[in-house]
Order: C-alpha cells, then structure tokens, then sequence
C-alpha cells in the first residue's frame, strides 16, 4: 500500500507551484519560475514512479483495477447518516498507471516549454496553468468520489480553458477557448444528472459502495434502479449513459469533438500534454472507473463500442484530408480515443475482459507516442513559424533528432512491430476479433488508414521538395532531452507485462505475439505507409496529390463532414428563435418589468414619507408624541 | 469594605482613573494632541486588558449595583469599541482644539453606561443613562466651526431631554403603582392594569429613542451628519449596544409580565424601523446620513430577534451587535479619515476612489457588505442569526419582510461599492499615507468582520452567558 505523504506530495506539488507562480507571477524573474515549477513537477514524476515501481513489483497480486484501496478519508459534507460526501484518495492499478502517464508527460512538457516557450511575455503565467491542469488531472484519477471527480473534472475544463486561450490576443484562441469550454460544459451537465441519478438509486457518492451497490445484480438498490424505467431505458442506463456523455465530451467522441481540433489554437506543448495524453482521455478513464457497473447492462455497452468505433474511422478519414499539421494530429488523437472507447465498449463479450486491458494498454502506450508527435510538431512549429503542411518540407536535414522520433511515433502509431503501438493495438484487434468480428473489420480498416495518414504527415514534413527556410539555430539541448526520453518509452513500454496488472475480474493476460493473428494488420499498416510513400516521399507528386482527389468524399472530409456547420445551423436557425429569443423576452419584460415595478414603489414610497425629515425638531417631538399615542391608542383600544 | 467588593466596580473604577488622570495631567501641563492620542490609544488598550484582569462577581451598594460574567462580557464589548473609535479618530483628533474635553466626554458618557448595564435600581439605572447621554449632547458640538455640529448638538440635547422627561415621568407611575424602585420588586408588584401599561410604554418609548426605532428616530439623520464622526460613531455603536445590552434582562426579566405588550410593539417598531429607514436610505446622498438609516434598520433587525424572547434570541442579538461593532466601526473610519483628510462625506465624492485608495475601498466594501449581511461576511451570519431566531415565534410575515428589506438594502450599500470602484473620478483625492493606529484599526475591524461569522464558539459562549435569562 503506497505512503499516503508519497501521493500527497505528487498530488500537491503541481498545486504549491500553481499557487506560488499565480500569486506573484510579476515579481519573480521568468527564468527561475520556469525552473522552479519543473522542478516541482520533476519530484512529482520522481514520486509517482517510485509508488508504480513499488505498488506493481513488490505486491503485484494486490489487486485488479476496481479493488479500491483508500488511503485517506476525511468526512467533509455530512448531511444525513445516508448522505455524507467523503474527501477520499483511492488507490489501484489503474490510478497508479495514470498517475505514471499524467506526472510523466507532464514533466516533459515542463522540459519542453522551458526552451519553447522562452520570451513569452505571460511565461509565468503559463506554468502556473501547466501546475493547475496537471494537479486537477491528478485529482481526478485519485478521487474516490463521484462530487470530488466532478469537481476535477471541471478544473480539467477550465485549466484546458486557460492553456487553449493563451495567446488571448488572438481572436482564434479566445473563439476556439470558449468553443471547448461550452462544449465540453454541456457534455458536463449530462455528467452531473448522471451522477445524481446514480447517486440517488446507489445512495451514495462513494464510488467504491456505489460499485458494490449498482456493481451487483443481487443487491437490492441495483434491481430498484433497473427496474425504475424512463423513455424505455432503466433509470440505471441513463444514469449511465449520461455518464458517458460526459465522458465523450472531455474525451472528443463523435458528435461532441468539434472543440477539439480547434483546441489546436493552444501553444503546441499544451496539445501534446492535454490534448493527446491526459485530458482527453479523462472520458476513457471515467467508463474504466465506473466499469462495473457499465459491464452490467449490455445496451449501454454497445452505445459506447459504436459511439468509440464511429469516432475512430471517422476522424481517420478526416485525418487523411486536412493541411495543418496539429489538426491532423488532434484527429488522430480522436480516431486513437475512438480505438480506447470501443476496446472498453467490447470488453463485456469475447475473451475474458481483453478489451478492458486492451484499452487501458493503448491509453498507456498511446499518451507517449502522441506527446512525443505533438512535441515533434512543436519544434517543426518552431522552425518553420506555420502550421500548414504546404510550407513543410524535406526538413529531415534541419532536424534530424525530431525526425528520427517523429519517425519512431509514426511507426508506434501505425502499429508497427516492436514499438509500444503495435502490442496495445495488437491486443485490441484481437479483443474485437473474439468478440464481434464487424468491429473488428472496422478497427482493421481504421488502422489501416492510421497508418496512411501519419506517414502522408511524415512524408510531407520531413521528405518532398525542401521548405525554403533559412536554417538558424533552432531548439536548445532542453527540447531534445524529452524527445528522447519519450522516444525511448515508445520503445520500450509495449514490452511491459502490463496485462498481468491491469485487468477486470482479476483475471490477467499475458502478451503472446499470435504472429498468424498480426499478419492482417501489420500487412494493411505495410500498406497505408506504402501508399502514402508513393503519393507523397516524392517532391514532385506535391502540387497533383491535392488536386487528383478533388471528388465528394474528398471535400466532405477536407470540411470535417460539415458537422461544425451543422452546429451552426442547428444554434442559429433552431435554438437562437425558438428559444432564445422568447426567453430573452421574457426576461427583458416580465423580470426587469417586475424589477422596476418594485424599485419605483420603493422610490415612491420615499416621497411618502420624505416629509417626516423636515429638519425641524419640533416636528421631530410632534412625531415622538403621535408615536406614543398611537402605541398607546393601538395597546388600549385596538389590541385584543 | 474589602479589596474583593472594589473589585466587583473594577471597570468602572478603571475609567474614573482614567477620567481623573486625563484632569490631572491637564492641569500639569499641555501635552501635544499627538501625545495625547498615543497616550489615551494606550491607556484605553489597557482598560480593556485591566478590566478582565483580577476581577470579581457579585452585588454592591445593597444589591442595586449587580456584576455578572454576562455584564463584564458586555462591558469589555463596549471598551474595545471605544478602543477602535479613539483609534481611528487620529486623523479627526490631530486637528482638534481642547482634544482632552473629547476623550472626558466619551469616557464619562461610558462611565454612565456601565452603570446602567449593572443597575438593579430603576434610579441608578437612569442616572446612568442621564450620564451617558448628556456628554455625547457636548461632543456631538465638538466640531463648532462647522455650521452642523452645533446643531446636531442642539437637537441631540433637546430631543434626549424630551425622551428623558417621559421616561422619567413612566418611572414614576411606576413608583407610584408599586412602590420600589429595584428591578427585582417590580417584578413581583407590577400588575396589569392601564396605568401599568401606560408606565411601560413611556419607558420603552425612552428605549425605543435611544437605539432610535422608528417614529422615535427622527433625530438620528441630522445629529450622525452633523456631528464629529468619531461622535457619530460613538452613538451609533456603544449608545445602540448598551441600550440593548440593558434592554435584554429588563424586557426579558423585569416586565416579563408585559410580554403581550412589548412583543407587539417591539414587532411593530421593527418593520416599521426596517422599512421607512429603507426607503429613506435609497434617496441619501450624504455618507453619514446613509450609514445612520442603515443603522436604523439594522435596529430593526435586532428588535425582531430581541421580541423572540427566548435564549437564542438574545444570544443572537449579543452575537449580532458584535459584528455591527466590527462592520459599523469599520464603515465609520472610512468616513472618519475621508471627512478629517479631505472634508469628503458625499457619496458621489467617492468616486473612482479604488484607483487612489485602494485600501480603504477595500475596507468600506467589505464593510458595506457585511452590513448589506452578504456571505461569507460576519453580517450574514449575524442576520442570519436574527431571522432564525426570530421566526422561532412563528410569525414568518415579520421575518419574509425583514428578508425582503435585505433585498432593498443591497442597492444602498452596493450603490456605494458601485461607486468607489466603477465610476470615473471626478476628482483626484490626494495620496496620503495613513497613520499606523488607523490602519490597525481598520484593519483589525476588517479581520473581525471575515472571521467572527465562523467563530462558533463565540456564539456559544454568549449562549451559555445567557443561560437563565428568560
């Protein structure tokens, strides 16, 4: 069991660095706040390491993911022997793990920023959000209670906020800032029903007894909530479903992803650390948290499986179309989180809770490979000053070190043996193959296209005709220590027997390479890299490669499907005249109507009584005396 | 008698010490004002202390002179709002003629309150009133350069008379209907009859003068403007809080009889108080004149609680007039370094004042809002105190009134926050830096105001004070 100071002092010292840049951002010197908050980070990482090698070597049959243990407990709302919200920190398996990959890819981006982000003027500024997102991440993944995740949950949101807004002075950032926020809002207020309604029928807001209440189809509370029925679902589906909507809107799911891409307008480290490794797969951790009780209903399961597998091919094929170098990324983050979500949605049939290991596995490995593209993507940033791809070019000479791991990523990413992509996937293909074989066809293709797309990226960044730029000294030794710490770990974490620790049921998996089993996806990975190779490695293809596909699918997907559009339309032509416009009448007349009814009575009743304040003491006498007499008149004549 | 019987008037001897010394050393020799305000900043902190030093309980002078726990707990509340007046008054006191008449007058007018809050006799109990209120008619004169004060002294003196005369003409109906004057007989020989009843009222109506409840509080707008604000302060806050503090045992214990006429004309008094105080706040102009409605429904507020009549309601009236202390005083120096440093007492003066001061913006808005009894400000938890304890009586109309009256009051109090911090100077007030006795002063209102509301314990102490009391 983990030292209870050893997690306070991971979950506390982004906070401390949080607070002491925020409060005297101005007056301390930049460089040293930059330092100071790494470092902070730096012993937050060096802590959670220690407790993962400790929790998963010395007692590695301590448990399976669900088997709470809680280290600390303190009553802090009481309201009834029945209702009581406990602070709480719970520890196991799947904390741990997260805890690893927040601390981590955090403390990179640290590392990263300290070079990257030199001579910003709100430098300072930027580390303390840093600090605030990473302490609320961390929050989330060890709250044992429902009101405490959701409390995190929103400080993920307005933390996420913040960093997407940063250069305020955009009129895109603060557009794209506030279009994450109201997204990722509205999914939350399912969330909160969600956790009402279980709350309601579990009776608490423990997740621990809510798992051994709503978690078990023998105990009472649970047959009372799927009994309980409403628009043909069980009160505990929708409780649940509304759960994951929430989930869906932090983690980008179909049709809650449109802030995502957009989120792009953030400074480039903040994408690599919320916008690919920890904060959006908050919603993946969240079903994985709860999954006892997801596991119990079959229907909600599969709303997930299908929700998770359209996001994953959808935003593959939107991937293959788009120009800007973080979009790309950021749908592929999509396509990668649509990969998690079905794993998890699948893992109730087929071969004993594979999916849950498997998607939990992909999480682990994929927040590495992503942050190091993202960080890659940075630096190419940083070089080249533009996102679009057009102006990239033949820059595998200007940065052979981020060529090199960009290379590894792609190859993780595309699922390509030994790298960490290829054993997590691997295990996910063969999860859906056991368990619906449509699934699985669909996975195939995706990773297919997968593969397609991020060396159609590769190509066009680092081979092709070379981008005039004038090479200068770009990037300090600071940038290249996480590249290659991240490109190590996309090496080396596929081969961790991380199926014997993590796993639903206490049942573990042991990784078997089924060389027959990978043929098919290894081969259509081959596939994507080779033709992505021919359309793109050559210079001269460039310009004929945009315009030979100008057909329908083409531009439908170039324009992302037109699901923004539809938004617009659906808030513009729907909602803004049929509800907003009647509310905003109502309140402009009938509520400030009834305002200033009430403050002209008010006023007038001033000019009533105005006289009474002549300034003449003997009117003051004379009302002292009416005063006595009236009490006198009232006491003697009126009163009983 | 023994040392042990002198140590049950400690409080009281402590202040006729200091009202002979200040004498003494006028004769002596003139010290500077500004030796004379470090000096009596001094001297007042140690009568705090000296009063809870090595006291004693028990009766003097034939059982007419009473100390109890409760009282010294009442007395002690009184000396440190006299500490922080004379504290923040620096400004005010530096520039003052004959500035030892001034700390003479108020320490003799607290002399009287003392004796009042210990009174057992009815006699003793006005003289002690008498004796409080005479020396503010003097102070509330003190700044006779300006055209207002001597008024304000002129109607305090004449209106106090007129109160005093009726009151004093219910005591002795009194006297004639049951022949004592101590509290404890009148207890047993008060009847019911109409005299009785007339008695009383002309006593609750000298009551009901003093704390200024409507339609006896006429004078208070002129007088707070008029008078030296360190004075305005002194009437709004010590006189209200010991006439109170009296007001508890003697409705309470003495005319407990007289319930069914006192709680209807306490209820009355309030939601009249709250309501008229309200609409005449909304259309003031003048700081002093605001703060002095505001006060006035804040009595309101008291008296819904003190009609309670149970343990509860007194403990949340004791409780309530604390953080009024912090809250008033806070609001109060505001006004006192503003008058004294650049003669401002205008609310549109204020204007912009954030962007020169912001300190005392600053303090006037977290007064302004614990007064207004917005969380998480002592105010709230002082109102919300009143309120519960009052609708303990049922009569939930009185306290749905008095809560929607707390609707009307924010737009006072936040017009004068609205202006500090949101409207463009008219004018740019000088900087000028504070004296160290002001800032702790405010300062320490202002802790009091964030702190007391989650100070349970205060609360159940003052409840267990009480314990007894109805």
């Amino acid at each position: 069991m983990p030292n209870l100071y050893t997690i306070l002092t991971i979950l506390l010292f982004p906070l401390v660095s949080f607070l002491l840049l925020g409060l005297t951002s101005r007056r301390i010197p930049k460089n040293l706040a930059g330092l100071f908050a790494t470092a902070m980070m730096l012993i937050s990482t060096g802590a959670s390491l220690m407790v993962a090698f400790n929790y998963f070597t010395l007692a590695p049959a301590t448990g399976h993911a669900g088997n709470f243990e809680t280290i600390f407990r303190f009553p802090w709302l009481v309201f009834n022997e029945k209702l009581s919200i406990d602070v709480c920190i719970v520890i196991d398996p799947l904390t741990i793990m997260m805890l690893v990959v927040v601390t981590f890819v955090s403390a990179m981006v640290h590392i990263f920023s300290l070079s990257y982000m030199k001579g910003e003027e709100r430098f300072t500024t930027y580390f303390a959000f840093l600090g605030l997102f990473t302490f609320s991440m961390l929050g989330l993944v060890l709250a044992g209670n429902l009101f405490q995740i959701y409390i995190c949950w929103e400080l993920v949101g307005v933390s996420s906020f913040l960093l997407i807004g940063y250069y305020f002075t955009k009129p895109s950032a603060i557009a794209a800032a506030k279009k994450a926020f109201i997204v990722t809002r509205f999914a939350d207020l399912g969330f909160l029903i969600g956790i009402l309604v279980l709350s309601y029928y579990g009776e608490s807001l423990d997740i621990a007894t809510l798992l051994q209440r709503l978690g078990n189809s023998s105990d009472g509370r649970f047959q009372s909530a799927s009994a309980a029925s409403f628009l043909g679902l069980s009160a505990l589906a929708w409780g649940l479903l509304l759960v994951f909507v929430g989930g869906a809107g932090k983690s980008a799911m179909f049709p809650l992803h449109i802030w995502l891409p957009d989120a792009m307008e953030g400074p480039t480290p903040v994408s690599a650390l919320i916008h690919a490794a920890t904060m959006v797969v908050a919603g993946v951790f969240l079903v994985a948290r709860l999954f006892g009780m997801f596991i119990l209903l079959p229907d909600v399961m599969s709303v997930i499986t299908f929700i998770g597998l359209f996001s994953a091919s959808f935003a593959a094929v939107i991937a293959c179309t788009q120009t800007d170098i973080k979009r790309i990324l950021a749908y592929s983050t999509m396509s990668q989180i649509g990969y998690m979500m079905f794993s998890l949605g699948i893992s109730n049939s087929g071969d004993h809770y594979l999916g849950y290991t498997a998607s939990l596995f992909h999480l682990f490995t994929h927040a590495f490979f992503k942050s190091l593209l993202f960080l890659g993507a940075g630096a190419v940033i940083h070089l080249v000053h533009s996102n679009e791809v057009e102006k990239m070019g033949g820059l595998r000479k200007h940065l052979p070190l981020v060529h090199l791991s960009f290379l590894i990523a792609c190859l993780a990413i595309a699922g390509v043996f030994p790298l960490a992509g290829f054993y997590s996937k691997e295990e996910i293909l063969l999860a859906a193959f056991s368990a619906n074989r449509f699934v699985f066809g669909v996975a195939l293709l995706t990773a297919g296209l997968t593969a397609f797309y991020m060396f159609r990226l590769y190509f066009l960044i680092f081979w092709g005709k070379p981008a005039d730029i004038t090479p200068h000294h770009h990037g300090s030794w600071l940038m290249s220590i996480p590249l290659l710490l991240l490109t190590g770990c996309t090496i080396v974490v596929g081969w961790l027997p991380f199926g014997s620790h993590i796993s639903w049921g206490g049942i573990t998996h042991h990784s078997t390479i089924n060389w027959l089993f990978s043929a098919a996806p290894l081969g259509i990975s081959a596939f994507g890299i080779a033709i992505a190779y021919i359309k793109y490695a050559r210079p001269s293809d460039r310009t004929s490669s945009s315009d030979s596909a100008q057909n329908w699918l083409y531009r439908a997907a170039f324009k992302k499907f037109y699901i923004d559009e539809l938004y617009l339309w659906i808030t513009h032509s729907i909602l803004t005249p049929l509800v907003a416009r009647p509310f905003a009448w109502f309140d402009r007349n009938i509520v400030d109507g009834l305002i200033h009814v009430v403050a002209d009575g008010v006023a007038s009743c001033y000019y009533l009584f105005r006289k009474m304040q002549s300034g003449k003491l003997q009117d003051y006498l004379l009302y002292f005396m009416g005063g006595i007499a009236a009490w006198m008149i009232f006491f003697f004549y009126l009163w009983k | 008698m023994q040392l042990n019987d002198w140590l049950i008037m400690k409080q009281e001897l402590l202040l006729v010490a200091i009202i002979l010394g200040i004498l003494v050393v006028w004769l002596w020799k003139e010290p500077s004002n500004e030796a004379w305000i470090n000096g009596m900043n001094l001297v007042l902190f140690f009568n705090i202390i000296g009063g809870l030093w090595d006291f004693n309980y028990g009766t003097l002078f034939g059982e007419s002179f009473l100390v109890t726990p409760l009282i010294l707990a009442e007395k002690t509340i009184l000396n440190l709002a006299v500490w922080i007046i004379a504290l923040f008054s620096y400004d005010w006191c530096k520039k003052a003629n004959n500035l030892p008449e001034f700390y003479l007058l108020l320490i003799t007018s607290l002399l009287g309150m003392f004796l009042m809050l210990s009174s057992q006799n009815i006699l003793l109990f006005f003289l002690g009133l008498e004796m409080s209120s005479l020396p503010l008619a003097a102070a509330a004169g003190f700044d006779f350069g300006r055209r207002h004060s001597p008024e304000a002294a002129m109607k305090l003196v004449i209106s106090s008379a007129f109160s005093s005369a009726l009151l004093l003409f219910g005591i002795s109906w009194l006297y004639g209907l049951t022949g004592t004057l101590d509290f404890s007989g009148l207890i047993t020989h008060i009847g019911h009859s109409p005299l009785s009843i007339l008695a009383f009222l002309l006593i609750l109506s000298g009551f009901a003068f003093k704390i200024s409840a409507v339609p006896f509080h006429l004078w208070t707008a002129d007088v707070y403007q008029g008078a030296p604000t360190a004075v305005t302060a002194f009437l709004s806050v010590v006189s209200k809080s010991a006439i109170f503090m009296v007001m508890i045992p003697v409705l309470y214990q003495t005319f407990e009889e007289q319930i069914d006429i006192w709680y209807p004309g306490l209820i009355i008094l309030a939601l009249a108080s709250i309501l008229i105080a309200n609409f005449f706040a909304i259309k003031q102009l003048n700081l002093k004149r605001l703060l002095a409605f505001s006060s006035i429904a804040q009595v309101g507020f008291l008296l819904i609680a003190l009609a309670a009549h149970t343990q509860e309601g007194a403990t949340s009236v004791l409780f309530f007039l604390l953080i009024y202390l912090f809250s008033n005083l806070a609001a109060f120096g505001v006004v006192s370094v503003l008058s004294a440093q650049y003669g401002i007492e205008e609310i549109s003066d204020l204007s912009g004042m954030y962007r020169t001061h912001p300190f005392l913006s600053w303090i006037l808005t977290i007064a302004l809002f614990s007064l207004a009894g917005i969380p998480p400000t002592a105010g709230f938890f002082g109102k919300f105190f009143l309120l519960l304890s009052g609708s303990s009586g049922g009569n939930y109309w009185v306290i749905g009134i008095a809560a929607a009256n707390m609707v009307i009051s924010l737009y006072y109090y936040l017009r004068v926050v609205k202006t500090i911090f949101l409207n463009q100077p008219v004018q740019s007030l000088p900087q000028h830096t504070l004296s160290f006795s002001v800032k702790f002063a405010l300062l320490f209102c202002a802790v009091g105001i964030v702190l007391i509301g989650f100070f349970g314990f205060l609360y159940e102490h003052l409840f267990q004070l009480l314990t007894g009391i109805n």
